[in-house]
C-alpha cells in the first residue's frame, strides 16, 4: 500500500459533503459527468460480452454444447468444435504455472524477506523491465532464438530421458506445446513477482515480529508467520497469472506451431483460443466460420473474466487493494 | 526433535532458502538480458537512417524501411488517448472524490477484473462495433481498440494519485467557498497532475506494444496512411508481419523494429520514473 | 499552471499526434486503393504496385497478402475495394456478395515442393508419394517409397515434418485440387478448398509462413509458391506430371500446363494434373476480384486503368518473378471483360 499523507477517509469525505453540497449547476453536472465516465468500465464489460454472444449467435444455435466438446476443426465442412483450443491453453497455460509459480513466489520472498537492502530496488526494476516487454517481441525472440536452442540442446535431453513416456514422445519440430508454455511463462513472471510481493508487504510485522521472539530464523520466520498468513493472496496472484497466461496471445501463436490436434505429447505443437483467432479471423470465409470465432472469443473472455473474478476476490481478502500498475 | 536439537542445521537451512532465492530471482531476470542481447545483436545493424525514413520495398527487394509503421504507431496512440484519456482521468475523478465506499469497492472491482481481458477479444469486439458497420479496417478502429485498454488502467492510476493529496487541500479550497467542482479541477486534480500525466505515459507505453487488436482494426499499410478511416500500418504489426516471414532481410528489419519499439518504451518508463522521483514514499 | 494552460498543453499534444496526419491528408490529394488477399502472387502484385505509383503518382494500392480466403471475404464484405485469391470463388460465396463479382485472371505460378535437408539435393516425387506424405502415411524420410524414385540419393532416417498452410489459401486450393485429382483417398478423406482438415503437420500463416517453417525445421517438407523457394534460396522437387514425365516446376513447364487450359467464360479454371509431356502438374492461376458495378466512380476508374496496365505492361514482369503470363487469347477475352466494369 502506498504511504499516504492524510488520504480522505469516509468521515473527511462526509465533511467536505457537509461544507459544500453540491448545489450549484457546474457542481450537479460535473459529478454526473465522472459517474457517466466511471460507469464506463462496467458498460464496457457488457459491450464486450454482448458483441461476442451477438457476433456468434448462429454458431451457438448450430452447435449448441458440443461446441465445448468436440475437437473437429474443420472449415470445409463448417464443423468447428473448439476442444482442441481449449486443450491447448489450458496445457500451455499449467506448463506456465508449473514453471513460472515457484520462481516468481520464491523471488517475491527474496525481494520482500530474504534480500540485502541493497540489491532489492535494481531486480525489482529489472522486473518491471520484463513486463514492459511487447508480446511480439518476446514471440520474435522466441522464433529466432529459443526455438533453435530448444531444438537442438534441452529438447533432445528430454527425448532421451523421458522419451517413452506419452509426454515426451514424437518428433521434435520445435514449435511446441513445451515452447508456448515456456515464453507463457516468462511473460507471466512479472506480474506474479510483482502481485505477491505487494500481498507479503501487506503481512503485518507484528507476525514477523512474533515468530522472531520465539527465536525462529530467517527463513522460519518467512515460513511459519509470514507464507502461511498470506496464502490466500498468494493464491490470487497465482490465479492472476493463470488469467494473463489464458489471454496471451501474439508469442504463443509465434511458438506453438499452430495445428488444431490433441496430443499428449509436448513437443506436439498445439493451437490455442486466443491463436485462433489471431491467425484465422481475417480469413474466415463463410460465416459460420467467423462466428465459430466469435463464439472462441466468448469462451476465451469467460474463462478470464471468471480467472480474474476469482483472484481480485481473493486479493481482497488480504485487505489490500492493489492498482494494477502498468505491469500487466 | 531434530530442529531443536541442531540449531546451526537451522542457520543452514535460512542461509540455503536464501540462496535458492536469489537464484530464482535471476531466473527470472534472465530472460531479460537475453531478449536485449539478441535485440542488440541483430538489431543494432539493421536500424540506420533509411530505417527511419523509408517505405517498405516490395517483397524480395532489400532494403527499405519502416517509417510509416513508426509514424502510424504514434498516430494510433494519439488516438487512442483521445478515446481513452477523458473516460479513465474522470472516471478515476469519481472514484477519489465522490464515490462511496460500496460502489467503489464495485466499480475498482469491475476495472481490476476489465484490466485482464485478453486485448485480442478488445480486437474482436470493435472489429464488430467499427469495422462492419464502416466497412473498413481504419485508425480510428486501431485507436479505439487501444483506447478501450487504456480506460481501466488510467482509472486507476488516476484515483490512486488523487488519493494522495491531503484532505487540507479540499478543506482549504471549500472554506474560501470554492464550489466542489472547481475544487476538485483546480485545486485537487492540479496538484495531482503530474502524477495524472505519469499514469497516462504508462498506458500508453502499455499500449504502444499491443499487436492483437490491430490485427483486424487497424490491419496495416504498406504506405503513409493519409486519411484516417483507412488502414495504417503500426510497428508490432510490422514487427509481426515480417518475423513469420521467410526473407532474411526481412527478419533483420524485424529485430530493427523490435529494437527501436523497446527503447521507446523504456524511454517512457525511464520519464516516468524520473518524474515521480519525489512522489514515490513507497517503503521496501 | 492554470486550467487553460494544462488545456492548451493537451490541444498541443493532439495537435502534435495529429496535425501530420491532416496535414498528409490535405496536402496531397492521393487516392488510396485498398485490396487484400493471396499471397500467391504477392511478389508480382506488390511490383506492380510499386511500378505502377511511378506511372500514376495520384494513386497508391496498398495490398495485405493475409491468404485468399481473406481475400474473398473482404471483398464481399465491402471492406476493400479489391480482393485477390487462387481459389475461383464457389457459387455460393459468390452469392453472398451484394453484387456481382469478376473473376480477373491475372498470372499464373506454381506450387512447389520446398523441403529443408542437408546439402539440398533436388529430388523427385510422384502423386502417389506427395499423397501418401502429406496423408501422414508416409513419415520418414528414407522410406522406400522415396528412394525408389530416387536411386542415386541417400535419405536421412529422420521424420518428415509437413507444413501446410495455417490461413484460408488459394495455394491450398491449388495443391488439394490436384490431391484431390490424383488420390481417391484424398479426395475422400480430405477434399478441395482454400482450408481443409489436415490429417498431419504443423501450419504457417502465408506462402511466406510456409516458406518460414521450413527454412527454419530441418527435415520440413511444404508446398510454397515457386518464386517464395527461390527468393529464399530452398531447393524444391521435380514432380511427375500425368503424362508420366518428371518435370521442373519453371516458367516453361508453367506455361505448357496454361497452354492446355480450357477456358470458361466467367474465368473461373483450374490447370492442375494438365496434360501435355512439358507441364508441370501444380500450377493455378490467381485471380482479382472485383465488382463488376463500382460503388465509387473515382476508384472504379482508377481501377480499371491498373488492371489495363497490369494486363498489358505488367503481364511482362511476370517473367522475371518465374510466373506465367496468360496466353493471349485469354489476355484479349480478360481486356475485353475489364471494359465491362460499370462505375
Amino acid at each position: 500500500m502506498p504511504v499516504v499523507a492524510n488520504p480522505p477517509t469516509l468521515a473527511a469525505r462526509s465533511t467536505i459533503d457537509r461544507m459544500a453540497p453540491a448545489s450549484g449547476v457546474g457542481d450537479k453536472i460535473f459529478k454526473w459527468l465522472t459517474l457517466a465516465m466511471a460507469l464506463a468500465v462496467v458498460v464496457l464489460v457488457f459491450l464486450v460480452g454482448w458483441q461476442l454472444a451477438r457476433g456468434s449467435s448462429l454458431a451457438i444455435q448450430k452447435f449448441g454444447f458440443h461446441f465445448l466438446t468436440t475437437s473437429t476443426w474443420d472449415p470445409v465442412a463448417e464443423q468447428f468444435g473448439a476442444l482442441p483450443f481449449i486443450y491447448g491453453t489450458a496445457v500451455s497455460s499449467l506448463i506456465a504455472l508449473i514453471i513460472a509459480v515457484p520462481l516468481s513466489i520464491a523471488t517475491a520472498l527474496f525481494l520482500t524477506e530474504l534480500a540485502p537492502l541493497w540489491i532489492r530496488q535494481p531486480i525489482i526494476s529489472l522486473i518491471e523491465m520484463l513486463a514492459a516487454i511487447p508480446s511480439v517481441i518476446l514471440g520474435l525472440w522466441g522464433i529466432f532464438v529459443m526455438i533453435p536452442w530448444l531444438r537442438d540442446h534441452p529438447f533432445p535431453v528430454l527425448k532421451r530421458l523421458f522419451g517413452w513416456t506419452p509426454l515426451f514422445d514424437g518428433p521434435i519440430y520445435g514449435t511446441s506445446m513445451l515452447a508456448g508454455g515456456i515464453i507463457i511463462a516468462i511473460m507471466i513472471l512479472p506480474i506474479i513477482t510483482s502481485v505477491s510481493r505487494e500481498i507479503l508487504r501487506s503481512v503485518p510485522n507484528l507476525q514477523r515480529e512474533a515468530a522472531y521472539a520465539l527465536g525462529a530464523t530467517r527463513w522460519e520466520v518467512t515460513r511459519i508467520a509470514v507464507l502461511s498468513y498470506a496464502r490466500k493472496g498468494l493464491f490470487g496472484a497465482v490465479i492472476l497469472g493463470l488469467g494473463r497466461a489464458l489471454g496471451e496471445t501474439m508469442a504463443v501463436t509465434m511458438v506453438i506451431g499452430n495445428t488444431p490436434q490433441i496430443r499428449a505429447s509436448l513437443f506436439a505443437p498445439g493451437y490455442t483460443l486466443a491463436s485462433v483467432i489471431a491467425n484465422e479471423f481475417t480469413e474466415a470465409t463463410t460465416d459460420v466460420y467467423l462466428q465459430a470465432l466469435f463464439e472462441i472469443g466468448l469462451v476465451l473472455f469467460g474463462i478470464t473474466i471468471l480467472a480474474n473474478l476469482l483472484a481480485q476476490l481473493l486479493l481482497r481478502t488480504m485487505g489490500s487493494t492493489m492498482p494494477p500498475r502498468a505491469v500487466q | 526433535m531434530k530442529n531443536n536439537q541442531y540449531p546451526s542445521w537451522r542457520k543452514t537451512k535460512s542461509a540455503l532458502a536464501a540462496m535458492i532465492a536469489f537464484v530464482c530471482a535471476l531466473l527470472v531476470i534472465a530472460p531479460l538480458a537475453l531478449v536485449f542481447f539478441h535485440l542488440l545483436r541483430e538489431g543494432a545493424g539493421a536500424v540506420s537512417w533509411s530505417f527511419f525514413t523509408e517505405l517498405p520495398k516490395p517483397v524480395g527487394v532489400a532494403g527499405g524501411g519502416m517509417a510509416n509503421a513508426i509514424f502510424g504507431s504514434f498516430q494510433l496512440l494519439g488516438l487512442a488517448a483521445l478515446a481513452g484519456v477523458p473516460a479513465g482521468v474522470l472516471g478515476g475523478v469519481y472514484l477519489a472524490e465522490y464515490g462511496t465506499v460500496r460502489s467503489n469497492w464495485l466499480l475498482r472491482f469491475v476495472a481490476d477484473v476489465l484490466n485482464g481481458v485478453p486485448s485480442i477479444i478488445w480486437g474482436v469486439v470493435v472489429y464488430g462495433l467499427v469495422v462492419l458497420r464502416f466497412k473498413s479496417f481504419s485508425a480510428y478502429a486501431g485507436g479505439l481498440a487501444l483506447g478501450f485498454i487504456m480506460i481501466p488502467l488510467i482509472m486507476r492510476t488516476t484515483e490512486e494519485v488523487l488519493l494522495l493529496v491531503p484532505t487540507g487541500y479540499r478543506e482549504a479550497s471549500l472554506a474560501l467557498g470554492i464550489s466542489r467542482w472547481k475544487t476538485i479541477v483546480y485545486v485537487v486534480m492540479k496538484t495531482a497532475l503530474k502524477g495524472i500525466v505519469t499514469g497516462i505515459l504508462l498506458a500508453l507505453a502499455r499500449v504502444a506494444g499491443e499487436t492483437a487488436p490491430l490485427l483486424f482494426t487497424a490491419f496495416g499499410n504498406r504506405f503513409w496512411n493519409h486519411d484516417l478511416a483507412e488502414p495504417i500500418a503500426a510497428l508490432p504489426l510490422q514487427i509481426f508481419s515480417y518475423a513469420i516471414s521467410p526473407y532474411d532481410d526481412w527478419h533483420r528489419q524485424a529485430w530493427a523494429g523490435a529494437l527501436v519499439l523497446v527503447v521507446m518504451i523504456f524511454l517512457v518508463n525511464i520519464l516516468v520514473r524520473v518524474l515521480t522521483r519525489e512522489r514515490l514514499a513507497r517503503v521496501l | 499552471m492554470t486550467k487553460l494552460d494544462q488545456f492548451s498543453s493537451k490541444i498541443l499534444g493532439l495537435v502534435i499526434a495529429f496535425g501530420p496526419a491532416f496535414a498528409g491528408a490535405t496536402a496531397s490529394a492521393q487516392m488510396t486503393m485498398n485490396g487484400a488477399g493471396a499471397t500467391f502472387p504477392y511478389p508480382i502484385y506488390s511490383k506492380w504496385f510499386d511500378e505502377y505509383a511511378k506511372v500514376d503518382p495520384s494513386v497508391r494500392f496498398n495490398y495485405q497478402s493475409i491468404g485468399s480466403g481473406g481475400g474473398q471475404k473482404q471483398i464481399t464484405a465491402q471492406t476493400v475495394d479489391f480482393g485477390a485469391s487462387d481459389g475461383p470463388m464457389s457459387d455460393e460465396n459468390l452469392a453472398k456478395a451484394p453484387g456481382k463479382i469478376l473473376h480477373i485472371p491475372t498470372v499464373a505460378g506454381a506450387d512447389v515442393v520446398a523441403y529443408n535437408l542437408p546439402g539440398n539435393p533436388v529430388f523427385k516425387l510422384d502423386a502417389d508419394v506427395i499423397a501418401g506424405i502429406f496423408l501422414g502415411q508416409i513419415k520418414k524420410w528414407n522410406d522406400p517409397k522415396i528412394a525408389g524414385l530416387n536411386p542415386g540419393i541417400t535419405f536421412p532416417d529422420q521424420e518428415i515434418v509437413v507444413v501446410h498452410r495455417s490461413d484460408g489459401s488459394g495455394t491450398t486450393y491449388i495443391w488439394t485440387d490436384y490431391l484431390s485429382k490424383i488420390s481417391a483417398e484424398w479426395k475422400q478423406k480430405v477434399g478441395t478448398n482454400t482450408s481443409v482438415n489436415w490429417p498431419t503437420g504443423l501450419g504457417g500463416k502465408g506462402n511466406e509462413g510456409v516458406a518460414g517453417q521450413v527454412k527454419q525445421t530441418p527435415g520440413a517438407l511444404g508446398y510454397v509458391e515457386l518464386i517464395y523457394a527461390i527468393q529464399n534460396k530452398m531447393p524444391y522437387a521435380d514432380v511427375k506430371n500425368s503424362a508420366g514425365k518428371f518435370v521442373k516446376p519453371s516458367l516453361e513447364s508453367i506455361t505448357a500446363a496454361m497452354a492446355t487450359a480450357q477456358i470458361p467464360d466467367d474465368f473461373r479454371f483450374s490447370v492442375t494434373n494438365a496434360p501435355g509431356a512439358t507441364s508441370y502438374p501444380i500450377c493455378g492461376a490467381t485471380w482479382l476480384l472485383v465488382y463488376e458495378q463500382q460503388k465509387d466512380p473515382a476508384k472504379g476508374k482508377k481501377l480499371v486503368e491498373f488492371l489495363k496496365w497490369a494486363l498489358t505492361k505488367g503481364e511482362d514482369m511476370a517473367k522475371d518473378l518465374d510466373y506465367a503470363p496468360l496466353p493471349n487469347e485469354l489476355r484479349e477475352r480478360v481486356l475485353k471483360r475489364v471494359d465491362e466494369i460499370k462505375m
